[in-house]
């Protein structure tokens, strides 16, 4: 392999680093901006990060971003995870093949159409749009990607392994939180944490479905931009950056020396 | 048929007619939609019995087992385990244990936590928990293993585990799944004496799926060869061998030569065979064949003699051409060519490091064999 570094890669490299950081890397200075004009330099300052926390409309729209957030990835998972053990388990039952292209439809339905579809529900139920409504839509979402990576991990399940409980004594409902559980539980994790983060960043569906006093935080920067960009927003948005990324790292990291020992360990046993 | 007995000499319980079976397989019949995989099969078991189900992948043996340990049900006839019928009794409530072909120990827990699995099911105080798990890893030698998690195990510790497990509870029968089936040549010979001394010392029953026709024929007390969801033969590995029932059998445990032919004539306690091209053989077992009927005379490589000079002595002596020599070390191949074209395979052990008749290729020879070498084959 050609490890060297000739004109071509290094443009290439910049090129599309360039291409996909460039906008992140703006906001990030221009939230340390002393300047009121969010396009001309003024000066180093931390003072938006001061003024966004007295924000109060800001706050509160964090707060049920991170309500809904939480809510809803939970019941999400919880439902996604049912889905995914009816799909890779009970794979006899009538109208299956039906019943999976439904679970996972929404995954390429355009937002705008479930955002529409569910704003019609809830008017039709006579549903008070809110903070209960966002989080439904949110749940709706978010379910069908958490089957998508539950059932994937299900598919390479030893099934032999629930015999082997079962076996021993165990009943069906002590395998299952015992061991069909903990050992796809890594699946669940990732899945829920998808689940939030979409929650976090959607802003189409959040304004179909939400209400006065549920307004989400990419709702509330979004209307706010509307009145022009602020640096505050820069800084919310920084902040947010930071947030995801450190979790990004730290869920990398940890998979990585998870691995590694792993791969050490099997070596130390093949030895002996 | 004499001496052809268990190799535990005191222990024939399927020859004593009051022995009460332990297991026992009524008509059983196992369908997944179209396809029968066990067909209306009987068989039973005793108790203390090391029983080997041997057959080519796909032939049913692990749906048998798979059905005495709960995890399928019959569609057709009964499974009693100790007189009990066990229709309708799912995996948990059965007295049996089974170590499977992969394992499938738990990843998320410790060598130990894995052992007490089973008797935490059942409620045992942990004491005693501790106790027993203390003795069975001693028993597989894993005492310093205790905290380890599979991953950090090598195959064949990863084997001793699961069989620890499988034995922790004290099960009346074990169920053995291929159980050396990933392990390599070397160890798997090891593990065989360990799973036959555990059987002794311990006074189980066990029933061992195998495709391995030595690992049968080390192991198991008897044998049930099955092909095509039917049993062909049960009989202890000596019968098998040297008494088998079918040419089914015959061609599948060991090798074997056959030749198609027709009874001659019977005689006092034998036949004569003509088995065409002017090749007849004399033989003392022919049982009730009578004259006229198509029979195949089956005999093991190892009883047939191969010389350069035809042998004075011999009641069957055949003439031939050194087809193929294959030199094993501890013996020698011969493959010879008849002259009607048949290829007879025999086999010389080399108890000395000189032969003195030494054979090559293209070489004419004689195969030659005593009249109670083979056995007449009907079915």
């Amino acid at each position: 392999m050609n490890t060297t570094w000739s004109r071509f890669n290094i443009t290439s490299i910049v090129l599309g680093f360039a291409f996909l950081y460039l906008p992140i890397v703006l906001l990030i200075v221009f939230s340390f901006n002393e300047s009121k004009l969010v396009t001309v330099w003024g000066g180093f300052s931390t003072k938006w990060y001061v003024s966004l926390f007295h924000n109060q409309g800001l706050m509160d729209a964090t707060w049920v971003t991170a309500r809904v957030g939480l809510i809803s990835a939970t019941v999400a998972t919880v439902l996604g995870t049912l889905a995914a053990l009816t799909l890779t388990r009970y794979t006899r039952f009538k109208g299956r093949v039906l019943f999976s292209g439904m679970v996972f439809a929404p995954l390429v339905m355009p937002e705008v159409i479930t955002g529409l579809s569910l704003l019609l529900l809830f008017v039709a139920v006579g549903l008070d749009r809110g903070f209960l409504t966002v989080t439904l839509a949110h749940i709706t979402l978010t379910m069908c990607f958490v089957a998508v990576v539950v059932q994937s991990r299900l598919i390479t399940f030893d099934r032999s392994l629930e015999e082997a409980a079962m076996d021993l004594g165990a009943t069906p409902v002590k395998t299952f939180f015992q061991i069909t559980l903990p050992v796809i539980m890594p699946a669940i994790v990732s899945g829920w944490m998808l689940a939030f983060t979409l929650s976090l960043d959607d802003l189409v569906i959040a304004s179909f479905t939400s209400g006065p006093g549920a307004t989400t935080l990419p709702m509330k920067i979004y209307s706010q931009v509307r009145l022009g960009v602020t640096p505050e927003i820069n800084a919310a948005c920084t902040i947010l950056i930071a947030v995801v990324a450190i979790g990004v790292i730290i869920a990398s990291l940890a998979n990585k020396r998870r691995e590694v020992q792993r791969q050490l360990d099997e070596r130390a046993a093949q030895r002996g | 048929m004499k001496s052809l007995g268990s190799i535990r000499r005191d222990f024939a319980p399927w020859n004593d007619p009051n022995a009460k079976p332990y297991i026992q397989f009524d008509n059983v019949t196992k369908k997944f939609g179209d396809f029968t995989a066990v067909n209306n099969l009987s068989l039973t078991i005793f108790e203390r019995e090391f029983f080997a189900l041997l057959g080519a992948s796909g032939c049913g043996k692990s749906t048998l087992l798979r059905m005495l340990a709960g995890f399928e049900e019959p569609t057709a006839g009964r499974i009693l385990l100790d007189g009990q019928d066990m229709r309708g009794i799912p995996p948990y409530r059965r007295p049996v244990n089974m170590m499977f072909q992969s394992y499938a120990l738990f990843p998320h827990m410790t060598v130990e936590n894995n052992i007490a699995f089973g008797l935490k099911q059942d409620g045992m105080p942990k004491p005693e928990i501790a106790s027993r798990v203390a003795e069975m890893l001693k028993l597989v030698k894993l005492e310093q293993f205790a905290k380890r998690k599979p991953h950090q195990l090598s195959g064949g510790q990863r084997q001793r585990v699961a069989l620890a497990r499988s034995v922790a509870k004290r099960p009346k029968v074990l169920l053995l799944d291929e159980p050396l089936g990933a392990l390599d040549k070397k160890l798997r010979e090891e593990t065989q004496f360990e799973l036959m001394d555990l059987q002794q010392n311990l006074g189980l029953t066990f029933v061992v799926v195998t495709h391995d026709q030595e690992e049968a024929m080390t192991m198991a007390d008897r044998i049930a060869i099955i092909d095509k969801g039917e049993v062909m033969q049960v009989a202890t590995p000596a019968e098998v061998y040297e008494a088998p029932g079918s040419r089914f059998v015959a061609g599948f445990v060991g090798n074997v030569n056959m030749f198609e032919g027709k009874i001659a004539r019977g005689e006092a306690g034998g036949a004569s065979i003509d088995a065409g091209n002017g090749i007849t053989i004399r033989t003392d077992n022919a049982g009730t064949a009578g004259a006229g009927t198509a029979v195949t005379f089956a005999i093991r490589p190892e009883k047939i003699k191969v010389s350069s000079k035809k042998p004075a002595e011999a009641v069957n002596a055949i003439e031939g051409e050194v087809y193929d020599i294959a030199y094993l070390g501890d013996m020698t191949v011969y493959h010879v060519r008849l002259d009607d074209g048949q290829v007879v395979r025999a086999s010389t052990m080399n108890a000395a490091r000189i032969t003195e008749d030494p054979l090559s290729w293209n070489d004419r020879a004689w195969v030659s064999f005593r009249p109670d070498a083979g056995v007449v084959l009907t079915r």
